[in-house]
């Protein structure tokens, strides 16, 4: 049923037809017309955030906890600028967002026109496809093709950049249904020939490992599903990156934890000694490999992703499988069980029997005495008293991201949006805004460090006015934490610029904005302070004082192999040589 | 080790596409990708290059198939063999490429560029540049007394040969359109 609209009208229909319900933005010159639209209707919600890079993560918070694709509308020129660091992160992520740009009228573009920026040309290395919609008649099947893009493969940002003359002027709409299909239909199934080679490794290894990453998560919850199957039928061990968390439960029997540069002992001892390690949906990124000619030296690699660029990239693999997560795990389960569910038995066990003697270790031990609360024991309350309730956590960037990662336990996927490939300080809090539209009833935590969460604090007002009851956990050291971690090890502690000397007093900031704050300093007010902090109906800051030089272990210093990790801080003092010291 | 595989390239499997995939000798590949002629989409391959800095030695676009909007951008470009396939897989995850052909593995194939050649010069000078241009079949598309135009067409090496032996003669200026190629047979 085609109709004719103004191109504005299609922008607000082709949300609608796309199942979009809600959409972060920030009005300007250049979208006048597309708010105009919003203002006449009520299907969509609009949430005005107060600086356009908050719009797209919280874009990216919201369609990392539901799987769907996140909107974001912004004006041009600067609008779309600020942008540029949001579609970054969902690059580097992979995360299904759509960006909506205003740009100036056609006839204006090349001129230095007020407010205009070559977007499509700012934003070509940022986005997986983007599209200057000139054409008004086509601005419908632009929008349509531009989720599909989002969503489908690796998925990814994209932007639809509409100059003002594109949304005055009248066109035909098309429908969802009606747009032809598209020739961007990346493979699905797996090649059997290559899942049966797999299945035979499968069959007679002896240290086998899973090694799972986001690509897990964007599959979908029928990809954790098999992941969980897979895993549990066949007893073979399973560790995932940061951006993995939660595809398998962090309370399941066969999970050993976090892998990479601040993973677990036996995450990491485990990959450099296996026999066969099983890549999910992973992308060997170099937090986790760590010196590339000593990464797992002994093992067969078999390598799933849905991108081809991805295989081979950076570790030479034995067994690629280009494919969806879910699908290929879904042929390898076939094939595995048609085979008779064959496992080396006793290999594997005296290999979980090796795990466990490194498990005993104990690598994220901590003692908490005296009078100042450590991060890692704020993090262990945390976890206790929250764990119960229906949960979702967003990170800022640094220590406080990693001790989360630790000491917080994540059973369900879409439960964890953190900023791992760009680590983007700021991501945080406009994330939780993101996930708490998504889920209104749901407890949303954002685990802050005060630097990162001063980055995007503005958006205060949008929880404020939106009554959006996001918990601002922040573990205050008034440090950069892990820059001042990175000078104590590599630069002879010399701390420069890595501290706050005028932080804000955060309890009445919030009081500033209309939003509860609570201070806590001491180890025995803190269980208290938290419940306080959950049972509050509303925003809240919570300016938690911590250890300064609490440092994050355990560590894979730059430029060392997976088996050379340090555990504590007797163990720093001239481990990162000069070769190592260039990586970052 | 099975091959890569790209969906939209054809290098899978190939007989030709035996050599280790990490090793550390620099090869010359000339790629074939055919793209969506809309706006931007030459930027898009040229920033993929720049932006995760790979080598380009020569790059020709045209539109092939004014009807479907087609355009076929041959690509010379140098690496190890990782690079190669890296290469590849990149410019298969770009939205409008539609296919990429690896012409030095995939098969035989066929490689021509044109050159146009300024040669500017006087009496035995002049005759010499004549009688080579007659040995390599170039033609004078532009002459005055005292230089003259000349159009040739091979493989890259001829084109280098030829410009080699114009330069005492009076070489004053090169234009070269970059390689166009094609697999031979008939498919």
């Amino acid at each position: 049923m085609a109709r004719q609209m103004t191109g504005a009208k299609m922008v607000v229909q082709a949300l609608k037809d796309q199942g979009v319900d809600t959409v972060f933005g920030y009005p300007g010159g250049a979208v006048l017309p597309i708010y105009d639209e919003i203002f006449q209707q009520n299907d969509i919600k609009h949430i005005l955030v107060r600086h356009e890079q908050g719009a797209v993560h919280a874009a990216e918070g919201y369609a990392r906890s539901t799987g769907k694709v996140g909107v974001a509308l912004v004006t041009s020129g600067p609008g779309a600028t600020n942008a540029v660091t949001g579609l970054t992160d969902a690059l580097l992520d992979s995360i299904p967002i759509i960006v909506l740009s205003g740009q100036v009228p056609t006839f204006m573009i090349g001129s230095d026109a007020f407010q205009e920026a070559d977007t499509v040309g700012i934003t070509r290395p940022c986005t997986k496809h983007n599209w200057l919609a000139k054409d008004t008649d086509e601005l419908s099947a632009t929008l349509h093709e531009a989720f599909h893009v989002a969503r489908s493969g690796r998925p990814g940002p994209v932007l639809v950049d509409i100059p003002k003359d594109t949304q005055f002027a009248t066109g035909t709409y098309t429908t969802r249904q009606e747009i032809n299909t598209s020739h961007y239909e990346p493979q699905l199934k797996g090649d059997i020939t290559e899942i049966t080679q797999l299945v035979e490794l499968m069959e007679s290894a002896e240290r086998p490992i899973f090694y799972t990453g986001g690509g897990v998560i964007n599959s979908g919850p029928a990809a954790s599903q098999l992941l969980r199957e897979l895993v549990d039928s066949t007893g073979f061990p399973i560790t995932s990156t940061l951006m993995g968390l939660g595809a398998y439960p962090g309370s399941g029997k066969n999970w050993i934890g976090m892998l990479g540069m601040h993973g677990l002992y036996e995450a990491n001892m485990a990959m450099h000694d296996c026999d066969l390690m099983i890549n999910v949906g992973a992308r060997f990124d170099d937090r986790i490999t760590g010196l590339i000619s000593a990464f797992s030296p002994n093992s067969k690699k078999a390598h799933i992703d849905i991108d081809p660029s991805s295989i081979n990239k950076v570790i030479r693999v034995d067994i690629p499988i280009v494919g969806d997560v879910g699908h290929v795990l879904e042929d390898i389960l076939k094939v595995w069980k048609s085979r008779g569910r064959k496992t080396n038995k006793e290999a594997v066990a005296k290999w979980q029997a090796q795990i466990d003697q490194w498990r005993a270790i104990k690598c994220l031990d901590f003692k908490q005495e005296g009078k100042t609360i450590k991060p890692q024991h704020a993090l262990v309350r945390l976890e206790e008293l929250t764990k119960k309730y229906d949960r979702y956590i967003t990170t800022e960037v640094g220590q406080h991201q990693m001790w989360a990662a630790q000491y917080l336990t994540f059973d369900d996927p879409n439960r964890w949006m953190t900023s791992g490939g760009l680590g983007t300080m700021g991501y945080g809090f406009p994330a939780s805004i993101g996930v708490q539209m998504a889920h209104p009833d749901a407890l949303v935590i954002n685990v802050a460090g005060e630097a990162s969460w001063l980055m995007n604090m503005q958006e205060m007002g949008t929880a404020v006015q939106f009554r959006l009851p996001v918990k601002q956990f922040i573990l205050n050291n008034e440090r950069l934490g892990m820059v001042r971690q990175w000078q104590e090890l590599l630069h002879g502690e010399r701390y420069s610029h890595s501290w706050s000397e005028a932080l804000p007093d955060f309890v009445k900031l919030a009081e500033a904005f209309g939003a509860k704050g609570i201070l806590c300093s001491d180890p025995d007010d803190l269980d208290d302070a938290i419940m306080e902090m959950i049972t509050h109906d509303g925003p809240v800051i919570f300016d938690c004082l911590v250890e300064k030089h609490e440092n994050c272990f355990p560590m894979i210093p730059s430029g060392k192999p997976h088996n050379e990790m340090l555990l504590g801080e007797a163990e720093t003092q001239g481990v990162i040589q000069s070769g190592g010291a260039v990586l970052v | 080790m099975a091959a890569l595989k790209i969906k939209k390239g054809a290098t899978s499997h190939s007989a030709y596409n035996l050599r280790p995939t990490f090793s550390d000798v620099e090869e010359t590949h000339t790629l074939a990708v055919l793209v969506t002629n809309e706006p931007g989409v030459l930027a898009r391959v040229i920033g993929l290059f720049s932006g995760r800095g790979y080598n380009i030695e020569s790059l020709t676009v045209a539109e092939v198939d004014h009807t479907g909007h087609t355009s076929r951008i041959t690509i010379v470009t140098k690496g190890k063999p990782q690079i190669i396939e890296q290469i590849k897989a990149q410019l298969g995850r770009i939205v409008p490429v539609h296919e990429v052909h690896d012409l030095t593995v995939e098969g035989p194939s066929v490689e021509r560029e044109l050159g146009l050649f300024k040669v500017a010069g006087e009496g035995e000078k002049r005759v010499e540049a004549m009688r080579l241009a007659d040995i390599f079949r170039a033609n004078v598309v532009d002459t005055t007394l005292e230089s003259f135009v000349f159009e040739l067409t091979g493989a890259p090496e001829k084109i280098d040969a030829f410009a080699d032996l114009m330069r005492p003669l009076g070489l004053v200026e090169v234009a070269r359109t970059g390689v166009a190629a094609l697999a031979r047979g008939s498919h």
